[in-house]
């Protein structure tokens, strides 16, 4: 069910949890799906070795799409008009993410209503780890 | 990254929603996509990321019979340079979307780059950082924008912890 201008609040919270316990086969996953083959992120013997991190970490993208994930089933399906990111800390396997969405404004441009939204993601330690925004076409 | 030719393909679209845990039929069942508000299967909101896979060249990509930085028979098969070593590493700092018009399976894109800006300050665990920014426009087969893309990206002048 799509937002509308009648449903919903500035301050208005939707969280969900969008990967419990990451997996290094889900990094996989996500490399042979997006094509982004870094071994940063699937190679635990060059990422320990030779670039000298703890184990492979999650691609910032991997954490977007799950945050993205959140957003979708919040606003509905093709409603995102804006979605963007910066990338805060590294998510690691092993990891727990909880995405929320808040409204910040609710407006009319061109005579379409939107919902802009706060984006953020924590880790299980509540330590934020995405931070962005978004914007949805809202019924009217 | 400029793309010539990028189809758009459902079990491409299904691949990458299962990668980001997204199990919304939107993305694999055609029936159940029908009976949405878009009316077909859409990609979830960062799948043109994957454009990756069909861009000419691309350095995240293994390409047989050439040395690959990973690890085989040796932890990497590329021996690093011995100047301006440190540990450094680049890093995807920000990425921004911007959805013009719907895709979907069927669709071809073309993904066409232009100029960002560059800029380079201190940080506070890795040394001096170097950012750079690079816009990418989606078009349909139609000449359509289908999405703009603006990534930025963050070289680090130490391993940061």
């Amino acid at each position: 069910m799509a937002l509308s201008k009648s449903n919903i609040s500035v301050g208005d919270q939707h969280s969900e949890q969008v990967v419990d316990n990451l997996t290094r086969t889900q990094i996989i996953q996500y490399a042979g799906a997006s094509g982004d083959y870094n071994p940063l992120h699937t190679d635990e013997i060059f990422t320990t070795q030779i670039a000298g991190y703890p184990t492979v970490f999650a691609h910032g993208m991997l954490s977007m799409g799950l945050t993205g994930k959140m957003l979708t089933n919040y606003v509905g399906d093709g409603r995102l008009t804006k979605y963007g990111v910066r990338f805060v800390a590294q998510v690691w396997p092993g990891d727990s993410l909880t995405a929320t969405a808040t409204v910040e404004d609710i407006r009319e441009e061109d005579g379409v209503s939107l919902v802009d939204l706060a984006v953020s993601t924590v880790n299980q330690d509540g330590a934020e780890v995405v931070k962005g925004s978004a914007t949805a076409r809202i019924d009217g | 990254m400029a793309t010539d030719r990028f189809p758009v393909e459902q079990g491409h679209i299904m691949l990458f929603a299962r990668s980001v845990g997204d199990e919304n039929p939107i993305y694999h069942d055609p029936d159940a996509a029908a009976e949405t508000e878009p009316g077909h299967v859409i990609p979830p909101p960062t799948f043109v990321q994957a454009s990756a896979q069909f861009t000419d060249g691309y350095s995240l990509r293994p390409v047989t019979g050439q040395a690959w930085f990973g690890s085989g028979k040796e932890p990497t098969g590329v021996k690093r340079e011995s100047s301006g070593g440190g540990g450094g590493t680049g890093f995807h700092a920000e990425q921004h979307y911007e959805y013009h018009a719907p895709i979907q399976p069927g669709d071809v894109l073309k993904a066409v780059d232009k100029p960002g800006k560059s800029w380079t300050r201190e940080g506070r665990r890795g040394g001096s950082l170097s950012f750079n920014e690079s816009i990418t426009e989606y078009y349909n087969q139609d000449g359509v924008l289908v999405v703009t893309a603006r990534s930025v990206g963050v070289q680090t002048s130490r391993v940061v912890e």
